[in-house]
Parts: structure tokens; sequence; C-alpha cells
């Protein structure tokens, strides 16, 4: 009931098309070959099938301020956790002169 | 509710996007709120109005919802360090994953998603009990679907020796990393699942409650709260479907 938005039914049934046709596209660019760029594209379309579930399917898009901090807050906590653990695998091998 | 803002009938909600307690009549609380229209038996003492009720109970939820990305969050992270450590014995491993099982698993989610969301709709525009029931049974049916294939999938895992112990037998280059990689997938879709059967669980209850007609334009809380459960479980899957499935797609093994 944040802000009781009620939203239309077409708007579910785009929201649901996009997702579909997301993954059809991530399934069909797993096939070719892009190397490090298939990471990538993989990815921005999980983020963006995931944005559209939390702004559209959670209303997070008609919810007041404080439920959007608080659901970014999650996600930003993620990328600490991430970007912290990496820094340090990553360059162990940067003192030691060899990876690993 | 013409506009969209559907709110308790006795005060208005929350301007679009602002916190209830911005409101004008929120200082007046003894007086103004309560006084020229019937208390809604379902509005808890410690709340004044239902939407603000409302408000706090989503809030909560996003809050739980928090620590379920740290908790999913922490296995993403092994899963990163792990594929750094060792790509290609991941992407050997992915390989012998089944693509098809996959895919169908994830458009079944997706699916899920959407009658939930409009489970959560029906209710909110005081659809009739049996409406809202028929999305909430139709999620579940299709969660069951999901848990179905995933149940296929791993009996192949059993059958064909890779899963991790002392019965993990690997044919490939890479039998450690790809070891590895198959104690993060059962890890990964075993907690994935765990949820779905909860999430499965709370359907039940929130359909038996749906039919008894409990749910209307002026109190759906229940409806709402567990279609942003059911949607974060759609959301893990939605990374953990490329990340497992599909990073070994274009892998030759030599």
């Amino acid at each position: 009931m944040s802000a009781g938005h009620v939203a239309p039914k077409s708007m579910y049934y785009m929201v649901f098309l996009a997702l579909l046709v997301g993954t059809g596209l991530t399934v069909a660019a797993a096939f070719v070959d892009m190397g490090a760029m298939n990471n990538v594209v993989m990815l921005t379309i999980a983020l963006i099938k995931a944005t559209l579930v939390i702004l559209f399917f959670m209303h997070v898009r008609w919810s007041t301020r404080l439920t959007w901090v608080v659901a970014m807050a999650g996600f930003f906590w993620l990328l600490i956790l991430f970007g912290v653990t990496m820094g340090d695998y990553l360059t162990r091998g940067w003192i030691a002169g060899t990876l690993r | 509710m013409s506009d969209g803002h559907a709110t308790s009938e006795h005060y208005p909600g929350p301007v679009h996007g602002r916190p209830v307690h911005a409101e004008p009549g929120y200082a007046g609380r003894s007086g103004d709120v309560h006084a020229h229209a019937p208390h809604d038996p379902r509005l808890q003492h410690h709340f004044d109005t239902m939407a603000q009720q409302a408000e706090a109970s989503t809030l909560g939820m996003w809050v739980f919802l928090v620590t379920e990305i740290m908790f999913f969050g922490g296995l993403f992270m092994a899963y990163l360090v792990y594929r750094t450590a060792a790509p290609s014995a991941f992407q050997e491993a992915s390989h012998h994953l089944n693509v098809v099982y996959g895919t169908l698993n994830t458009a079944i989610l997706i699916i899920s998603s959407l009658t939930m969301a409009l489970g959560v709709r029906a209710a909110q525009t005081s659809a009739p009990p049996r409406t809202q029931v028929m999305w909430i049974v139709a999620t579940m049916a299709f969660g069951a679907a999901f848990l179905g294939i995933k149940a296929i999938e791993y009996t192949e895992k059993f059958r064909d020796h890779i899963v991790p112990g002392p019965n993990f037998r690997w044919e490939g280059l890479y039998p450690r990393g790809a070891e590895m990689f198959y104690s993060l997938y059962f890890c990964m879709t075993g907690l994935h699942a765990l949820h779905m059967v909860i999430g499965l669980g709370i359907m039940t209850w929130l359909a038996m409650t749906a039919l008894r007609g409990r749910y209307s334009a002026a109190y759906y809380t229940p409806v709402e709260v567990a279609g942003l459960y059911w949607h974060f479980v759609d959301i893990v899957w939605i990374f953990l479907f490329p990340l497992l499935y599909l990073i070994g797609r274009h892998y030759h093994a030599a």
C-alpha cells in the first residue's frame, strides 16, 4: 500500500514482456563468444531485469523516498562487499610479484 | 482512488514520494484524524492512519529484504572469488548444466512474478476473493513447476555423480574447480529453492485468508508484503541463471 498506487494491468504485461525478451537476449548472447564482454552483457541485462522488477512489480516506483533509500542501501552495501573483497583478492599478486 | 491513490477512507494518503508524517493532519492526531470518521478496526493504536500503517509494513519488509540481499550476497561473493581464481574450470563446469531447464525455469519464475503482481493488484482494487485466490494459486502453481524442474535437474546431477562429495566424478580438465562450481551451484540454487518452498507456504496461508475475503483496497498489506518476498526471490534467480547456466555456453573443451 506504499502510496497505494494502482498500476494499470497493461503496465504489468509490458514489464512481463520486457523480462521475457531480456531472458531471450541473455540466452542468445551467451552462445556468441564475445570474450570478457559476455559477462558485461549478461550482467547488464540481469541488472535491467532486476530494476524492472523492483520498480514496477515491487512498486518502489510509487513508494516513499524512505523505502527507496532502504532498498537502494541493500544493493549499495552489496557493492561495498564486492568492491572491498575483490580489492583484496585482485591485488594480492602485486606485492608477492606473482599471482596468488 | 480514481486518481490511482488508494487510501484509507478518512484520511488522505501519502503524496507521491513523500513520507506520511509530512502530511497535514498528523499534528492533530487525536482531534482531526479520528474525530470525523469511524476507526478502522485493523488500525493498530500506534499508527495514525491505515496508509501510515501500510507504509511501515512495506518499509519493514524492505529492511528484511536487505538482510536477504546480504544473505545471498555472501554466496555471490564466494562465487566471484572462486570464479576469478578458476575461470576456465567454471566455464567447463557450467557447460554441463542444462540450459533448456534453466531458461524454462527463468520464464516460469517471471510468469509467477506476473501472476503475483496481478494478485496484489486484485487485492488493491478490491477484486472478489475468488479472483484474488486465483492469482495466488496460479503463482503457487508456477512456483511448484519451478521446483519440479529443479528436482529433475538435481536428480540428473546425482545420477551423473557431479554432486560434490566423495562420489564426485569429473571427466573434464578441471575436476577440482568443477567441484567448487557445483558446491556453489548447490548452495546457491538450494538456498533459492528453500526460499521458494517458504514462499509456497506463505502463499498457502495467503490464499486461505484471501478466500475469506480479508483483503480489499482498504487493507491488503499481507498480499503486498508477500508479493515483495516473491519478487525478491525472482530477482535472485535473475542473477543466478546467467551466472550459473550461461557462462559455459561457448566453452569448447580441449
